[in-house]
C-alpha cells in the first residue's frame, strides 16, 4: 500500500480502502481523462487536485487536462454558469460563437489524449461542448455537473442539452438538480479531501496566528462565511444577519473570506458590493485570499464559533463541509446541496432570510454545549458521506456500472 | 452439529445512485409516475434509505411515507404508506400495487390535495449495488460475537437488509447461514427475526444484532 493510502486509511478505515482496490483491479489499463476549466480556485479544481493521485496510487491510469479560454470565453461560460443557477441570462450570438470557437480550439490540442480514452469525464458547462468534436470517441464521456441546474434558463439549457445529450452518462450532485436526459444520470455528491492543507488538523499555534495577522479579537464570538465573492453566495444578506445579530450581542465579529477563480470574472464587482454594505465596521473583516491559501482558510474555520453559508443557490456547497469536518454548527441557506448536508439540530440549521440567519446566530452563540454536540455529530457524518475516499468510489463504480448497464447487482471478489 | 457448512464469508456493499429525472409534486402525479416507473425506484425507496447521507426518520420507513408526511403534510397517507413491510412481497411488482392501491384508496377519500414546491418534489430514484469481499470469515457461530461488532454499517445492510429481499423467505444472511447447522440455532434465528430493522439506523441496528447474539452466546448460557 502507497503511503498515500495508508495516510486514508488512517482516516477512514480499512474497509474503504478495501472497496477502492477492488474497484480499481477491475479497471487496470482503462485510461481515464478528467477535463475542466481551471487548474485552481473553486471547489471543482480542489477536488480534482487530489482525486488524480488517489486514483493513481490505487493503480489507475488517470489524468487531469485543462482547456484554455480567453476572458470573453469565461464571461460567456459564467453566464452559462448563472444561467444554470437559475439567472434569466442573455447570451449573444457572437458569445456562443467564442464558446464554440474556444471548444474546438481546446478539441484539437486535446485530440491525442480524449480520443482513445475509456472513461472521459467532462466537469462542468465551460469544456461540455468539447463531445461535437469527437464523433468517433472511442470512450464513454460523461458530463459531471456540479452546479444546482434544478431551475435553468431554458434558453441556455436547450442551447447546452444539445451537446449534453450527446454524452454516456450525466452526473448530479443531488437528485433535486438532475434535468432529464436520454442516458442514465447519476447521482454522486462531491466530496472534501480530509488530508489536504484546507482540512488537515492544524496546531493551536497556527490558529492564534489569524488573529493578530486579521485584526481578530480572539475573546470575542467570532462568525464567518469563506466563499468566493459571487452574488449567489449572498455575502450582503451575511452582513445583514451579523447587524441584526449584533444588536443582542454587540461584541460578535465577521469574517468574509473568499478569493476569485481565473475562469469568475465577477468577483472583483461583488466584493466592491460587499465592501460598500459593510461601512466600515471594523467587526467585519473582508478578506481577498490568493487562491492558494488553504491553511489561512483552515485556520479561519477552525477559529470560528459558527460557520456561515448563506446561498441563494448552491450546488453542492463545500465550505458547509469543510465547517462541519471541523466540528463546527453551520448556518446554511435552505437551497441546493446545503439541505443535503445541514439538517435542523443535528449538523446545524437550514434559513431562508438574513433574520432567520441571526435568529440561529444568537441561538448558537447561547448555548456554547449545542455548539459542541452539532460540531460532534456534523463530523462523523462528514466522515461517512462525504470525504473524498467515498467519492473516488462512487466515480469507480459508475465507470464499472457503465460498462456493465444491465445489472442490477455488480459483486467484485 | 454440522461440521460441513461453509464460512460465513462477509460482504460489504455500495449503492450506486441513478436519478430518472422524473418527479412528482401532486398526489395525482406521484400515483401516475410510480405506476411506470423504473422497479428499482421501488428497491431504492424502500430500502436504499440506510445508505443515504441522512439522519434517520424514526416514524416513516420508506420515502414515499415520509414525502407523503413532510410534503404532502397528508399523514393519513403517510401512516397507510409507513406500514407497509416490503419483505411480505415475493415480487417488486406486487410490493408495487400495493403502494399503488394504498394511494388509490387516498385519492377516493380526498376531495383535495396539497401540491409541493419544486425543490421539495418527489424525485424517483434507482439504485444498484456494487457488492465487495472483504478479508473476513466466519468459521463457527460463536464467532458471530466478535465479527458482527466490527463489521461495517454498509456490511449490516448487505447482510441483514438487503439480504430479506434477497431471500425467498424474508431471512437475513445470517439466519440463512445459521440454518445450515440444521436446528441448533433455531432459537437464535427466531430472535434475529424479531428485529425490526426500519427503526433503526445501521449503527444502531449492527448494535442490537451484537446484542442479542452476546445474550445467545454468552449470557443466556452462563
Amino acid at each position: 500500500m502507497t503511503d498515500m493510502l495508508h495516510d486514508y486509511k488512517a482516516v477512514v478505515g480499512e474497509g474503504v480502502i478495501n472497496q477502492l482496490h477492488q474497484i480499481a483491479d477491475a479497471l487496470k489499463g482503462v485510461r481515464i481523462v478528467h477535463v475542466n476549466s481551471t487548474p485552481q480556485g473553486g471547489g471543482v479544481a480542489e477536488i480534482l487536485e487530489k482525486l488524480i493521485p488517489l486514483s493513481k496510487a490505487l493503480g489507475l491510469d488517470a489524468r487531469w487536462e485543462v482547456i484554455k479560454g480567453d476572458s470573453e470565453f469565461f464571461q460567456c461560460t459564467k453566464n452559462f454558469h448563472n444561467a444554470l443557477q437559475g439567472k434569466r441570462t442573455l447570451i449573444s450570438d457572437s458569445a456562443l460563437r467564442k464558446y464554440e470557437e474556444i471548444n474546438a480550439n481546446n478539441a484539437e490540442i486535446l485530440r491525442p489524449i480524449l480520443q482513445d480514452a475509456e472513461i472521459v469525464f467532462i466537469h462542468d458547462q465551460q469544456p461540455a461542448a468539447l463531445i461535437n468534436h469527437f464523433p468517433e470517441r472511442k470512450g464513454k464521456w460523461i458530463w459531471r455537473c456540479h452546479v444546482d441546474a434544478s431551475n435553468p434558463d431554458r434558453h441556455v439549457w436547450r442551447y447546452l442539452r444539445e451537446s449534453i445529450v450527446k454524452y454516456d452518462a450525466s452526473i448530479f450532485s443531488l437528485d433535486d438538480f438532475a434535468q432529464k436526459l436520454p442516458h442514465p444520470i447519476y447521482l454522486i455528491p462531491p466530496s472534501i479531501d480530509p488530508l489536504s492543507e484546507k482540512n488537515m488538523e492544524l496546531p493551536p499555534e497556527e490558529i492564534a496566528l489569524i488573529y493578530p495577522r486579521f485584526n481578530i479579537d480572539p475573546q470575542r464570538p467570532m462568525i464567518s462565511q469563506i466563499s468566493r465573492f459571487d452574488r449567489f453566495k449572498d455575502p450582503i444578506g451575511v452582513i445583514q444577519a451579523y447587524q441584526l445579530a449584533k444588536k443582542f450581542k454587540p461584541d460578535l465579529q465577521l469574517v468574509l473570506a473568499g478569493g476569485g477563480a481565473p475562469d469568475d470574472p465577477e468577483g472583483d464587482i461583488i466584493l466592491q458590493e460587499v465592501q460598500s454594505a459593510a461601512k466600515e465596521d471594523p467587526d467585519i473583516h473582508i478578506l481577498f485570499l490568493p487562491a492558494d491559501s488553504h491553511r489561512t482558510i483552515n485556520a479561519l474555520q477552525r477559529a470560528s464559533d459558527i460557520i456561515i453559508q448563506k446561498s441563494t443557490k448552491e450546488g453542492f456547497g463545500l465550505t458547509v463541509t469543510e465547517g462541519m469536518w471541523k466540528k463546527k454548527p453551520v448556518i446554511g441557506g435552505n437551497v441546493g446541496g446545503i439541505r443535503l448536508q445541514v439538517v435542523n439540530y443535528h449538523t446545524g440549521f437550514l434559513v431562508n432570510t438574513p433574520e432567520g440567519a441571526a435568529n440561529r446566530i444568537r441561538y448558537l452563540l447561547q448555548y456554547p454545549e449545542k455548539r459542541q454536540a452539532i460540531g460532534e455529530t456534523g463530523k462523523q457524518f462528514v466522515k461517512e458521506n462525504f470525504l473524498i475516499t467515498r467519492h473516488l468510489v462512487d466515480y469507480l463504480t459508475l465507470m464499472v456500472t457503465l460498462m456493465r448497464p444491465d445489472s442490477h447487482s455488480i459483486e467484485f471478489n | 452439529m454440522s461440521t460441513t457448512t461453509s464460512p460465513f464469508l462477509v460482504k460489504d456493499c455500495v449503492l450506486s445512485t441513478i436519478s430518472t429525472g422524473e418527479h412528482a409534486g401532486t398526489l395525482i402525479e406521484f400515483r401516475d409516475k410510480l405506476a411506470t416507473i423504473h422497479e428499482g425506484c421501488i428497491y431504492h425507496h424502500f430500502w436504499g434509505g440506510h445508505l443515504r447521507p441522512a439522519f434517520i426518520d424514526p416514524e416513516y420507513h420508506n420515502d414515499f411515507a415520509a414525502w407523503a408526511h413532510h410534503t404532502l403534510h397528508d399523514d393519513i397517507l403517510a401512516e397507510r404508506l409507513g406500514i407497509i413491510d416490503p419483505t411480505e412481497f415475493s415480487d417488486i411488482e406486487l410490493l408495487r400495487r400495493a403502494v399503488l392501491e394504498v394511494i388509490e384508496e387516498r385519492l377516493d377519500e380526498r376531495e383535495f390535495f396539497y401540491w409541493s414546491k419544486k425543490q421539495d418534489h418527489f424525485h424517483f430514484v434507482r439504485s444498484k449495488i456494487i457488492i465487495f469481499s472483504t478479508p473476513f470469515q466466519i468459521a463457527a457461530p460463536f464467532d458471530l460475537i466478535n465479527i458482527v461488532p466490527t463489521m461495517s454499517t454498509h456490511s449490516i445492510f448487505y447482510h441483514f437488509i438487503d439480504a430479506k429481499r434477497r431471500s425467498p423467505e424474508g431471512l437475513d444472511d445470517f439466519s440463512i447461514w445459521l440454518k445450515s447447522f440444521g436446528q441448533d440455532y433455531d432459537d437464535l434465528i427466531h430472535k434475529l427475526r424479531l428485529i425490526d430493522p426500519y427503526f433503526f439506523s445501521l449503527v444502531e441496528l449492527r448494535k442490537e444484532i451484537v446484542k442479542i447474539i452476546t445474550n445467545y452466546f454468552i449470557k443466556d448460557k452462563s
